[in-house]
């Protein structure tokens, strides 16, 4: 908004005729467009006065609304402030008008408001610690209910909502395939051009193809796809059952009868245990396709020789090691992803949080658990 | 009779969801300072009018005057100009969910006008004093039931006093008494501050209580069937589907 052009004569002017008592002739509007530039000009100029009463004249004024009453009241405390006596001309009584409308009193200030409550130290942690524990208990209850859930499923399979679940297979698969693929296949170009600077001076081109298929199939692979799962479905998961939870939809099909773990999670958990893997598969693919493009071009071999290395290198072992890897990665995201979205309370801002915190759950527990797999697979060996 | 002042003047409106026409050439005028209610039933497109009369969607064709400047062919910066002296209650109440009750209300004032702090506070107050929301500055809207969003989204819409105030079935949900007493709110700001009010809403209470001048929409024709003092439609309107929903009546037992 324009700010409004004060003309002091516009609005208000200031006489006196004894020495100290003075009187403010307001005329014209006294509104929200010219309320906050009065209060700027006049308080000041009336500080600066040495006065022992003042009034206020209103009978000039043609309108005013509660900017103007703010104003009258800013006025008065100025006076208050300075010890002297504050008095209204008000015939018509404009001012008792909007102050009737308003039920609120002239002396009021405000601040009757309960304000937000702020505690000590202990009582914020001890708040923290329970919530935490009501939180731990969610998250237990969650995994109690998902697994109850998926019993239910292996017993009744009809009651598995397989539309839903081909829905989500396509959301988190098919439609991840060329995004993974382009990091996958990026992925092994740099890992093979970097591991051929050094590998090249000990004249051991051939072995860039074994470093290529080793890393990605069991580690890289499974790693960066549930990396991208999560980023793409583990938060679509948390914010689409976020929304449900504020819109009450989740209660309505509660009080249909139906279980909301059964009816929104399973779907999500067994499409994304079902793609994953595949996804995996594809990274892996295409993670020696671009390893295979620097060796031929870069490092002078030649496509078998290429392709046979990886072959002689990537045992079954390796390859069962890295999809079962993605299967638990896979739970891990869309557990994750659904138990944020149903742990959503408020408003939009609370789907937000969930969502970030559905992906960065979902990352931490993906490189823990792969932490665990590579120092429980050390002790096993 | 002096003419009236128009505010508001739509003219020809035609209004299409993809290819489905919701409003065939609707033309109405608001005049300042009256209660018009848009009614009708579910589905008729009042949601739709309304939307069009404030800028936030845009006609097929035909033309929206705020105060003589056309607001379907005007930039954005011109919209919001005139936006400024418009309060709209929405159907939700449309609160910013990650703020106070006060910082909702304080949002435009802080805003649009050059008040100092404290003055906003007070504002805030008093605009919550109007509504009867006092106390519940620092409550987020989540922590609020259905009729205090309804009444914190009022406060909202009146921070800056506007001359025009848009209310999307402003008594929808609520229980007879705060309904009531809403309908008494909106009678005393227009009384007292010379508001224009348009009130799109199918509560019958509400239309008999406040309502000026009614504008009834039908879902059939697309486009007004009914304009004028409510109680005479109700008892003199040629058309019986007018005359059904002012009286409740089911269309079964309409003779």
């Amino acid at each position: 908004m324009k700010k409004p052009e004060l003309n002091r004569s516009e609005f208000y002017n200031i006489s006196g005729n004894e020495p100290g008592v003075f009187t403010v002739h307001f005329h014209g509007k006294l509104d929200v467009r010219s309320s906050a530039g009065i209060i700027k000009e006049l308080i000041p100029e009336i500080n600066a006065l040495s006065l022992t009463s003042l009034t206020a004249d209103l009978d000039d004024v043609s309108y005013i609304d509660d900017f103007g009453l703010i104003l009258l009241i800013e006025l008065k405390k100025a006076i208050k402030n300075k010890n002297s006596s504050f008095g209204m001309t008000d015939t018509r009584n404009m001012a008792e008008n909007i102050l009737s409308l308003n039920e609120s009193d002239f002396d009021r200030s405000p601040g009757s408001a309960k304000p937000k409550k702020s505690y000590g130290v202990v009582i914020r942690f001890g708040e923290t610690v329970i919530k935490s524990a009501s939180n731990f208990k969610i998250l237990v209850s969650f995994i109690g209910s998902v697994l109850f859930s998926f019993y239910h499923v292996f017993r009744h399979p009809g009651s598995l909502r397989v539309d839903d679940t081909i829905l989500c297979m396509e959301k988190t698969g098919v439609n991840a395939v060329p995004i993974v693929a382009l990091i996958s296949f990026l992925l092994g170009l740099v890992i093979s051009f970097m591991s051929s600077l050094q590998l090249q001076q000990f004249g051991a081109n051939l072995y860039v193809a074994s470093l290529v298929a080793i890393a990605m199939v069991s580690e890289l692979g499974p790693i960066m796809t549930a990396i991208v799962v999560a980023g793409r479905s583990g938060s679509a998961f948390a914010a689409e059952i976020g929304t449900m939870k504020i819109s009450e939809e989740i209660d309505a099909l509660f009080v249909m009868g139906f279980d909301p773990t059964l009816f929104l999670a399973i779907p999500r958990i067994l499409a994304s245990v079902i793609v994953v893997p595949l996804l995996t598969l594809f990274s892996n693919i295409f993670a020696i396709a671009g390893g295979l493009v620097v060796g031929v071009f870069i490092l002078d071999l030649t496509i078998s020789s290429y392709i046979s290395q990886t072959i002689k290198v990537l045992t079954l072992f390796e390859v069962v090691w890295g999809m079962s890897k993605s299967i638990i990665f896979a739970i891990l995201i869309s557990w994750v992803g659904c138990l944020r979205g149903f742990q959503t309370r408020g408003g939009a801002d609370a789907v937000g949080n969930a969502a970030t915190s559905a992906v960065v759950s979902g990352i931490f527990l993906i490189i823990l658990f792969d932490s665990m797999f590579a120092v429980g697979r050390s002790y096993w060996r | 009779m002096a003419i009236k002042d128009t505010v508001i003047q739509v003219k020809n409106l035609i209004a299409k969801y993809g290819d489905e026409v919701i409003l065939n050439n609707i033309s109405l005028d608001v005049y300042a300072g009256e209660v018009l209610v848009i009614l009708g039933g579910s589905g008729c497109g009042k949601s739709t009018l309304l939307k069009h009369m404030v800028g936030l969607a845009a006609p097929s064709s035909g033309n929206v005057f705020i105060d003589g400047i056309d607001i379907t062919g005007c930039d954005t910066k011109t919209l919001h100009n005139i936006l400024k002296g418009i309060g709209i209650l929405f159907q939700s109440s449309a609160l910013i969910g990650s703020m106070t009750v006060a910082e909702n209300i304080a949002l435009p004032i802080t805003e649009y006008s050059l008040m100092p702090k404290y003055s906003v506070d007070m504002l805030v107050h008093l605009k919550l004093r109007l509504v009867e929301l006092e106390g519940f500055e620092n409550y987020l809207p989540s922590e609020l039931s259905g009729g205090m969003k309804k009444r914190a989204g009022l406060a909202r819409a009146l921070a800056l006093n506007p001359k025009i105030l848009f209310l999307d079935e402003p008594t929808a949900g609520l229980d007879p008494v705060i309904s009531s007493e809403i309908d008494e709110l909106i009678m005393q700001i227009n009384r007292r501050l010379g508001t224009t009010i348009v009130i799109v809403t199918h509560d019958l209470d509400t239309i008999f209580t406040v309502a000026n001048r009614v504008v009834m929409l039908d879902k059939n024709t697309k486009g007004i069937i009914a304009e004028g003092d409510p109680k005479s439609i109700r008892d003199h309107s040629p058309n019986p589907s007018v005359r059904q929903f002012f009286k409740r009546n089911a269309k079964l037992m309409d003779p």
